[in-house]
């Protein structure tokens, strides 16, 4: 979703009355109980249990274990894949869908036809459920009934047809270009507004000053775009990161756990095995790498923009 | 930019590529939903369909649990957008015109629930819901919703309520009028664009959500549209091509009729936002 690009636009003119204050209040009593007991509350409680083992089932103790499902997880080899695969993952398909996308929004950008159907249609993956994508995708994979391999051997690329997603090799490629598929009109929809918010005069000066397109593209529009370009790569890495239904509905983690994401392993230790204790120390791992990526990211990004 | 012809023409091989990539997808799904049984079968199947047939849309609405999941998810999505606009009108009014120590609290959460793995929340909503014997509900599942879907109301809200001339409140006030009779007869019927946005949007999340309802809706009879197509793929062998890309196409239908309605409104607002970030 695209809520957190930007701080809301909002404007407060007037510092705050105490009267305001406890007006303020009461407007924000009828949302305060359910976002405190199902939001706030359970993300305080599923960090917390991550240092406990608790278990799915009625009425089981839950005791304080420590670090204890950290260091299982550790040594667990499954976790090292699934975090493996969940980098991999994050990074290409954010990166290849904002280099594609980058591409796409400059071309939107000139006077060529067309712009408005390709913005329109570009809304589309980002409005459909993702279990029908990821429905439509297994359809179009198909190794027997699916148009992809039939377009292939049509076009003497292969000689049989190919299990994308059943593949050991093919299923995290196969995977990844679903990702871009949804990802990449919302972000180039995203870079596309930006570039139109670049002053044209300083592409005319660069212009009279001689620089060519590349200079200009180097000098203005990537400088010009950077806070929409951190903007929207730090969220893209943050949902691909997090994502779940695309490739539980696509592979459900497989063939033989290779395009097992962390969400993917976390929600079978959690659902599938009952470990609750193990599953909240997985997420609070993605939290602390989250933590870690936004910190030297936008520390960097930002600072160098400065 | 002076194009060179040749650019040009690699220009358009560019957009053609994309349109390709994102549109074929789209047009097979929609095609396989109306080609007859017969032309399944056969071995070079065209792209677009021989004759228009609607029979797997008959199939996929015959299929009990289909029609299940599409009244389950519609009952959760109306109900949850319905409790989103109770509670988020006021609160993004506060948002919107008070400096309350809240305001940064808030923006906080917003920001915060989307960062978040939803893993650490699903698992002590489990545990609390299910005391509550409210696991496996439909009421369990649209309060839940309803607080997920809070962070973009909100976000979206208090812009439009920020646009509504303060001048009109204040007049208001000056006639007499408490702050709730302002919000309900003033601020409430300028927000009409504003609520009806961030209606459909609330909807469609409900609509397309997947993860929590997995988590939370055990029972067959109640489980959402996306869960019964998950579990329609799961189980390929027995499965029929034809009806399920239909059934596909009918699950993407409201998320689409929506989005043509909210399209301008989105882009421009949510992305003028993002730029001026």
């Amino acid at each position: 979703m695209t809520a957190t690009l930007t701080a809301p636009p909002t404007q407060v003119k007037k510092p705050g009355k105490p009267r305001q204050n406890r007006e303020a209040i009461f407007l924000f009593l009828p949302a305060l109980l359910p976002v405190l007991i199902l939001s706030v509350y359970p993300l305080i409680r599923g960090i917390a249990l991550g240092f406990t083992d608790a278990r799915a089932g009625l009425h089981v103790e839950t005791n304080f274990v420590g670090f204890d499902n950290f260091s299982k997880l550790l040594h667990n080899g499954l976790f090292w894949d699934s975090f493996r695969i969940g980098v991999i993952w994050t990074l290409s398909v954010t990166i290849l869908q904002f280099v594609a996308a980058l591409g796409l929004a400059l071309l939107l950008n000139t006077d060529i036809k067309f712009r408005g159907v390709a913005r329109t249609i570009a809304l589309i993956p980002w409005a459909m459920p993702p279990v029908v994508v990821a429905i439509m995708w297994r359809l179009l994979l198909h190794p027997t009934n699916g148009p992809v391999n039939e377009i292939l051997q049509n076009l003497h690329l292969t000689d049989h047809p190919i299990n994308f997603l059943g593949n050991f090799s093919t299923a995290l490629p196969a995977v990844i270009v679903v990702g871009i598929w949804v990802g990449m009109p919302m972000t180039t929809v995203t870079l596309l507004a930006g570039l139109q918010g670049i002053d044209r005069t300083l592409y005319e000066a660069a212009a009279v000053d001689g620089a060519g397109a590349w200079s200009q593209f180097w000098n203005i529009t990537l400088p010009q775009l950077r806070t929409v370009i951190v903007a929207i790569t730090s969220l893209d890495m943050i949902w691909n990161f997090n994502s779940f239904g695309l490739v539980y509905v696509l592979t459900a983690g497989g063939p033989g756990g290779k395009t097992m994401l962390p969400m993917l392993f976390a929600y079978n230790e959690a659902f599938r095995y009952g470990n609750f204790g193990m599953a909240a120390a997985m997420g609070d791992v993605m939290v602390v790498i989250i933590i870690l990526f936004l910190f030297f990211y936008l520390r960097n990004r930002l600072r160098s923009e400065a | 930019m002076r194009t060179r012809p040749g650019t040009r023409v690699l220009q358009y091989l560019a957009v053609l590529a994309y349109l390709i990539f994102l549109g074929f997808p789209l047009v097979w799904l929609i095609s396989s939903s109306l080609k007859s049984p017969q032309e399944f079968a056969s071995i070079n199947p065209s792209i677009l369909p021989k004759h228009v047939d609607f029979s797997n849309y008959t199939d996929a609405l015959n299929e009990q649990g289909l029609v299940r999941g599409l009244g389950n998810s519609l009952q959760i999505s109306i109900y949850s957008t319905i409790l989103v606009l109770i509670v988020a009108l006021p609160v993004s009014y506060a948002l919107a015109r008070f400096r309350s120590r809240l305001r940064p609290l808030t923006n906080g959460w917003i920001l915060v629930s989307q960062v978040f793995p939803v893993i650490l929340i699903v698992i002590p909503l489990f545990m609390i819901l299910r005391p509550l014997h409210l696991t496996n509900t439909i009421p369990g599942v649209v309060i839940v919703y309803m607080v997920w879907s809070l962070p973009f109301a909100l976000w979206m809200l208090q812009g439009y309520v920020a646009a509504v001339p303060r001048e009109l409140e204040e007049a208001a006030s000056v006639d007499g009028a408490s702050r709730v009779r302002t919000i309900v007869s003033i601020v409430m019927p300028l927000l009409r664009p504003g609520l009806i946005a961030t209606a459909m949007f609330t909807f469609i999340s409900a609509w397309n959500e997947f993860f929590f309802a997995l988590v939370l809706l055990q029972d067959p009879q109640l489980k959402t549209l996306p869960l019964v197509l998950a579990r329609f793929v799961g189980a390929e062998g027995q499965v029929q091509f034809g009806p399920l890309a239909a059934a596909s196409v009918l699950a993407t239908v409201p998320s689409l009729v929506f989005f043509a309605f909210l399209q301008r409104r989105l882009t421009s607002g949510l992305l003028s936002g993002a730029v001026k970030g």
